[in-house]
């Protein structure tokens, strides 16, 4: 087995996503995603890959779109204000059938917000990066190992469904060091990719990356064909991590940073004899539904905790569906709730005080 | 049988959108001729903007990619760091180049990036029906200035090549127009350059063809480029501005 | 040592805060544990005040923020206010008493006063304070084994200042004699 290091989250996911091959880099600076950026411009030009620092973000996604478009696997990096600049071209990539991986290493919001740790951004990655009828995939890594992990899954699904995918980290795992395992570069070829835009070599007849469709009925049936797509993958890969929910009456929702916290205080709560367990979406597109409604016949109470004012609830409360009483605890801003805090929270709805 | 007359294998046979008298037609055909007689069909990847030329993707034969607005630059920048033997163009109206893509314009320029830009530069915005563009007229009328531009409220226009001019990774930037036979031909000359030298490595290059818009100027085809010599080339001098192998000439 | 050890590191930026939290983090992972390093950042990072989250387990990590630490490591007064009261009952404070010049007022705790500034200039390895704290909270908490700390101080200097090696391992030399 390779050897474990100890690497920044925002570091070993640089590394993770050159493993998985991926050579062109566009970004812009921002915090708490900058190890990203720095790392990739130290790596890339030994390795023959392409590092660049963009006017905006709203020229680097584009740059994405244009690397994307000639087959390339790609990304770009940034953190909540910068996503909001992005939004614009994830829109095209997703109207255009282009597979790109985007990762936003979240911070407090609205505006320029504050740049601690935050997860309210759920919204935005799940419902809205951008304009018009698409989903992207969203994948949230509660680790570092986990983060490297999701790379190259982020990085495959996208190409095989054509997609953009988004690792939603924060600035509490971007920043943190732990024990990890590097991937092997991958020596898996690429998928072809004929449909890029890389020259017509040979006569093929000529490919167009496009997202302009004039005629409504068209377009209305290629949003069909993308929902239908969609429709596979919510049923092929969801995933979710269920921690002690076979018996559990208190069950905790959290992804991310705030399942870490989470965990710690379901462990706490089961030592002081409160059957408490924790479902962690992986996937938060797909929304891993059918993991919490296989906890709901055991469950009292539910408990979505977030680092938001309250984002993932809405889609655990669809998959509950009325089912058994849903409650919320978080912490917005950049504040991140403690154990203690989140026990607390179990405890009361134990009915122990 | 003779051929006196065909149509560049780099166009398709897609009937061109453009409005009668609209120029578009003759910098599409330039453009296709230049791929042409360089033999670059195969491997060139061309860009298209919003704005009138949206449908560009549909009329050359090489690849082509739809940016969103006013972002070709930054496309032909992922496509140019792909696609390392690849010809990259874009083709961007005055809105798309120098009002929402000022930005991705001026640094895709001054990195050097090695794309060649044509710039359709008819001084209004077409595609939306005829509102002021970045580089309308002092005084002209559009609809969003119906009682001319004026410049103490909307502000000046731009003179792209003079702008881009001043930036080191310029390699050449040159004004044509397509009003006459002999400015045709200039303007095909200085197209092909604007390839040659992007085969060459040399950089960004950017040929701005100052262009007419009969149906939002509310002109004939004719009237049109009577009022582009009157009033557009005056404001717009034709001319090499900057030429990094040969000199500014002509200015 | 219990089967956790959440340690917060405080100081000024430039006192290698981050550095000695790291060193403590690359020792855990020699020795088998499960642990996390999370620095403070933005722009107190530039000169300001500064720390660092350290935990180390047995078990899988939950939060890796240390709020409540088990043992305090305050190279400024600032870091020793902020934090002296949200260090646990029977937590420890190792700080740096050629710099604080305060004594701790709280019982519960043991408190440990290294002139950790001056040993250092006194034994030309001036700037290295932080690791003479590192080896004094060793010595005091075996939270590490010494064959461990070496591999770590080897690791975490960077090549290109190999000659840093010595002086760190002599820094925890003198804070074990302390």
């Amino acid at each position: 087995m390779a050897e474990k290091v100890l690497m920044k989250g925002n570091e070993a996911l640089a590394e993770a996503a050159i493993a998985a091959g991926c050579r062109h880099f566009f970004g812009y600076p921002i915090t708490p995603q900058t190890e990203v950026a720095a790392y990739m411009s130290k790596r890339m030009p030994k390795i023959g890959g392409t590092y660049l620092q963009a006017e905006s973000e709203v020229a680097a996604i584009n740059m994405v779109y244009g690397a994307s478009s000639a087959g390339m696997r790609v990304m770009t990096s940034s953190s909540s204000p910068g996503i909001s600049l992005k939004s614009e071209g994830i829109s095209y990539l997703a109207g255009a059938d282009l597979p790109a991986l985007i990762i936003n290493v979240q911070r407090g919001g609205p505006g320029l917000g504050g740049i601690q740790p935050s997860q309210s951004d759920y919204w935005q990655a799940t419902r809205a990066t951008g304009h018009g009828d698409f989903h992207i995939l969203v994948f949230a890594p509660s680790t570092v190992q986990e983060m490297v992990d999701l790379v190259s899954e982020a990085f495959d699904l996208g190409d095989q469904y054509r997609m953009p995918a988004m690792i939603l980290s924060d600035g509490m795992l971007g920043q943190m060091m732990e024990p990890v395992v590097l991937p092997e570069a991958s020596d898996k070829p690429l998928p072809e990719k004929p449909w890029a835009t890389n020259g017509t070599r040979g006569g093929r007849p000529h490919n167009i990356i496009n997202s302009l469709y004039i005629t409504p009925a068209e377009l209305e049936q290629l949003v069909f064909e993308r929902f239908k797509k969609y429709d596979e993958i919510k049923e092929k890969h969801q995933k979710a991590e269920c921690y002690l929910t076979d018996d559990a009456e208190i069950v905790v929702v959290a992804y991310g940073a705030s399942s870490r916290i989470a965990r710690s205080a379901v462990n706490t709560a089961r030592e002081q004899g409160i059957k408490a367990g924790l479902i962690r979406p992986i996937t938060l597109w797909p929304f891993p539904d059918k993991a919490i409604k296989a906890a709901v016949p055991t469950a009292k109470q539910i408990l979505c905790v977030e680092m938001s004012m309250g984002q993932m609830v809405d889609d655990v409360r669809l998959a509950v569906n009325g089912a058994k009483p849903v409650s919320f605890y978080g912490r917005t801003g950049g504040v991140i709730p403690t154990p203690a805090e989140v026990l607390d929270q179990i405890k009361k709805l134990g009915g122990v005080e | 049988m003779a051929v006196v007359f065909k149509k560049p294998h780099a166009l398709t046979d897609a009937p061109f959108h453009y409005c009668p008298g609209c120029t578009h037609g003759i910098v599409h055909r330039l453009v296709a001729e230049v791929i042409d007689e360089l033999g670059i069909e195969e491997k060139t990847v061309g860009v298209a903007p919003v704005g009138c030329s949206v449908f560009a993707y549909n009329y050359f034969n090489c690849d082509m990619v739809e940016a969103s607005h006013g972002r070709a630059p930054a496309v032909a920048t992922g496509l140019r760091r792909s696609l390392p033997d690849g010809v990259i163009f874009t083709y961007q109206g005055d809105g798309d180049l120098a009002a929402i893509g000022t930005a991705e314009t001026v640094h895709a320029a001054t990195r050097g990036e090695n794309i060649t830009v044509i710039f359709i530069n008819n001084a209004i915005y077409g595609m939306t029906g005829g509102q002021m563009a970045p580089t309308s007229l002092p005084g002209q009328v559009t609809q969003t200035t119906p009682y001319g531009r004026d410049v103490k409220i909307a502000g000046n226009p731009v003179r792209v090549c003079e702008m881009l001019a001043t930036l080191d990774g310029v390699a050449l930037a040159q004004r044509v127009t397509v009003d006459c036979v002999k400015n045709v031909n200039i303007a095909k000359k200085a197209i092909k350059k604007a390839f040659q030298y992007q085969m060459e490595g040399l950089g960004y290059s950017i040929v701005e063809v100052v262009s007419t818009c009969p149906t939002n100027w509310g002109l004939s085809p004719i009237e049109a480029l009577g009022w582009l010599r009157e009033n557009m080339l005056p404001y717009y001098p034709l001319g090499v501005y900057k030429d990094i192998k040969e000199g500014g000439e002509n200015k | 040592m219990s089967k956790s050890l959440n340690v917060l590191f405080a100081g000024f930026g430039g006192q290698g805060i981050l550095f000695a939290g790291k060193v403590m983090a690359y020792a855990g992972l020699f020795d088998g544990k499960e642990l996390s390093w999370l620095p403070s950042y933005g722009p107190e990072m530039r000169g300001g005040t500064c720390n660092c989250s350290v935990c180390l387990s047995d078990e899988a990590i939950g939060s890796p923020l240390v709020v409540n630490p088990d043992v305090l490591v305050a190279m400024n007064l600032p870091s020793l206010d902020k934090f002296v009261d949200a260090v646990v009952p029977g937590g420890s404070i190792f700080l740096d008493s050629s710099i604080i010049d305060k004594k701790v007022e709280r019982d519960d705790i043991s408190v440990y006063y290294v002139p950790a500034t001056k040993l250092a200039e006194e034994n030309g390895i001036k700037g290295l304070a932080n690791i003479v704290l590192l080896g004094k909270m060793l010595k005091e908490l075996e939270f590490a084994t010494g064959e461990s700390i070496e591999k770590s101080v080897r690791k975490c200097v960077p090549a290109k200042k190999a000659a840093m090696v010595d002086f760190n391992l002599k820094a925890i030399e003198i804070g074990r004699a302390q």
